[in-house]
């Protein structure tokens, strides 16, 4: 059984098709880029698999549980994280607070027993912030001395790995990663490809959109190309690159390709 | 032995504002200044409820007044029709807001933004009509007259004084259980979905439920302030609930700052103390009221306090959580305060 099973997806905007009848599959320990021009339904793709904005038809398993009726919390705690394309951290919580949400799940503390605070709420605190610390030093030196600032307070590359961070912490099966490295240079660049290669060396599975070749190709096990809202191509990164379809969307047609170089 | 020593040390602030608290009946023997004081309180917990919701939890509620009244009508009306013993009617007036909170809450936290607004504006419209024209319960716009004062386990509160310190009593446990409320599980998620609804949801957090539960607490907070004024003017009517009362508190949160413990609290103290203040001016008052709140939009928006999250705590004692360097990181703790404040 595949981890997480794609059929058929189809998600309209009115008239407009942002995704049609897509299907792949992904296997546990994999990592699996999602590329295409813009527009090409990526984001909506994620959207549609985390509930945030479920498809029209289609089915989404994972790990045998169809999740196309689920809210989007309910799929958050089957063991699916996400980030966002445009960054979504909470800017007036602090560092350290904003991956604590990210256990939210696991806790167990209700209202009364955060008024009473039994021993037991506790040692929950101190095993979220220990879990949370564990996973902020996975960035060195970038989130862990600013534990207590501002989320607001960060660099826009630090916001990006304290998205990352927050997903992480939950320990999902399957993390959903929108444009890990837009707006870095190639330096942090480099540091978010060898932090994905770490996330996948921790167990999880991640599935990647992302617009930068050269991550694409070096991090990747396989990848899906999607264009206007159709998989036109699937396959490891040789495979892609070597695609006739894909060049072509890309491009806009192989002779102007051609040209344009 | 030198657990206790530090203990004080860390609370000593606390410690001091309690204390002064504590000593002013004994050193200020106007009745008067009293009654003002114990007004500020039932505001204060009021102001605390609000930014439950307006400051934690992003929402807009523009009629809290509503379960203040709720309050203020369930209490006078448990004690004087069921006889019940006043701390119970209390926390009965508090169920009985929570409850109305609960309805209100359930089909309008689907509505978004001002949607919800407008639904929180109608119900305490509503409910200010329920009782200004349900003669045979509430008495109309006649009001209920002679509620007895509160009875607490055979001890009469009569004085200025007793109301006084059964307010302190009341405001000191809002206070502390708003503050292990916020720092805790519940009140993280608050404050995640204030700062992005949608990206918290994504991370696990059952957005509905916490907003449900946001708003039945903020509403029994209310509710309690009620049930003491009820019992401390011993007279309520409708008039008392409208949506003004509602205005007020969100200006008490615009002036103090909201989305914190302590901007409430001074916006609650300095807009019921400012109006007695400029008495001298009679009728005139209102304009140093509405022309410090002008002011207050036009050169501090975000509140005197602003936004930023306060402790009670001398600098040096206050707690940050220690890193963990795994894996050899030759990073260490940094210094320098952090630009949060706090």
């Amino acid at each position: 059984m595949s981890l997480l099973e794609i059929t058929g997806v189809t998600k309209l905007f009115g008239g407009l098709a942002a995704l049609k009848e897509v299907s792949f599959r992904m296997e546990k320990g994999e990592i699996v880029s999602l590329i295409g021009p813009n527009g090409a339904g990526k984001t909506t793709l994620f959207n549609c698999i985390t509930g945030t904005n479920p498809p029209n038809s289609g089915s989404i398993c994972f790990m045998g549980e169809e999740l196309t009726q689920l809210p989007p919390h309910e799929v958050a705690r089957r063991g699916i994280a996400r980030t966002f394309q445009h960054i979504r951290v909470f800017g007036r919580m602090s560092v350290l607070d904003n991956v604590r949400v990210g256990n939210d799940h696991r806790g167990r503390t209700g209202i009364l027993s955060a008024l009473l605070r039994p021993p037991w709420v506790r040692r929950e605190e101190e095993e979220t912030t220990k879990r949370c610390l564990e996973v902020l030093s996975l960035f060195g030196e970038r989130l862990l001395p600013r534990v207590n600032h501002y989320a607001n307070t960060l660099s826009y590359a630090n916001r990006r790995r304290l998205e990352i961070a927050r997903a992480l912490v939950s320990d999902p099966k399957l993390l959903l990663l929108d444009e890990p490295t837009a707006g870095m240079n190639p330096h942090e660049t480099q540091g978010v490809v060898d932090l994905i290669r770490t996330i996948r060396d921790r167990g999880h599975t991640v599935l990647v959109i992302e617009h930068k070749m050269k991550v694409v190709m070096t991090v990747s096990d396989r990848i899906v190309v999607l264009d206007h809202g159709e998989k036109i191509a699937e396959g490891t990164p040789t495979e892609i690159a070597a695609d006739e379809e894909v060049i072509q969307a890309y491009m806009g047609g192989r002779k102007r390709g051609v040209e344009a170089n | 032995m030198r657990r206790i020593l530090r203990s004080i040390l860390v609370n000593s602030p606390k410690i001091v504002i309690l204390l002064a608290l504590l000593s002013i009946p004994e050193l200020v023997t106007n009745l008067y200044v009293l009654q003002v004081m114990t007004f500020v309180g039932i505001y204060v917990i009021l102001a605390l409820s609000l930014n439950l919701l307006n400051g934690y939890l992003g929402l807009l509620s523009i009629g809290h007044a509503a379960f203040y009244g709720l309050g203020a009508y369930a209490s006078a009306k448990l004690v004087m029709e069921l006889k019940l013993p006043f701390l119970l009617s209390m926390l009965g007036a508090g169920a009985v807001a929570g409850a109305f909170g609960y309805l209100i809450a359930k089909p309008t936290l689907r509505l978004s933004g001002i949607y919800m607004t407008l639904a929180t504006l109608g119900f305490n419209i509503v409910l200010f009509l329920v009782l200004q024209n349900w003669m045979g319960f509430t008495n109309g716009p006649l009001g209920i007259m002679d509620i007895p004062p509160p009875v607490i386990f055979g001890l009469v509160v009569q004085s200025r004084k007793g109301y006084y310190y059964f307010m302190l009593v009341l405001a000191v446990l809002t206070v502390w259980s708003m503050r292990r409320l916020i720092d805790s599980r519940f009140g993280r998620a608050l404050v995640a979905i204030r700062e992005n609804e949608l990206a918290a949801e994504a991370t696990g957090v059952f957005t509905t439920r916490y907003k449900v539960q946001g708003f039945v607490l903020a509403a029994f907070y209310a509710g309690v302030a009620g049930s003491f004024y009820a019992h401390f003017v011993k007279f309520i009517s409708p008039d008392s609930f409208y949506i003004n009362e509602s205005f007020v508190l969100l200006a008490m949160l615009a002036l103090g700052g909201q989305g914190n413990l302590a901007g409430p609290i001074v916006g609650a103290a300095a807009l019921v103390v400012i109006p007695e203040l400029f008495r001298f001016l009679q009728e005139y008052r209102m304009f140093v009221y509405g022309g410090i709140l002008i002011a207050m939009m036009l050169f501090r928006r975000q509140g005197i306090l602003g936004d930023r999250d306060y402790t009670l705590q001398l600098p040096w004692f206050q707690e940050r959580p220690k890193a963990v360097y795994a894996r050899g990181d030759k990073f260490l703790p940094e210094d320098e305060p952090s630009s949060s404040g706090c």
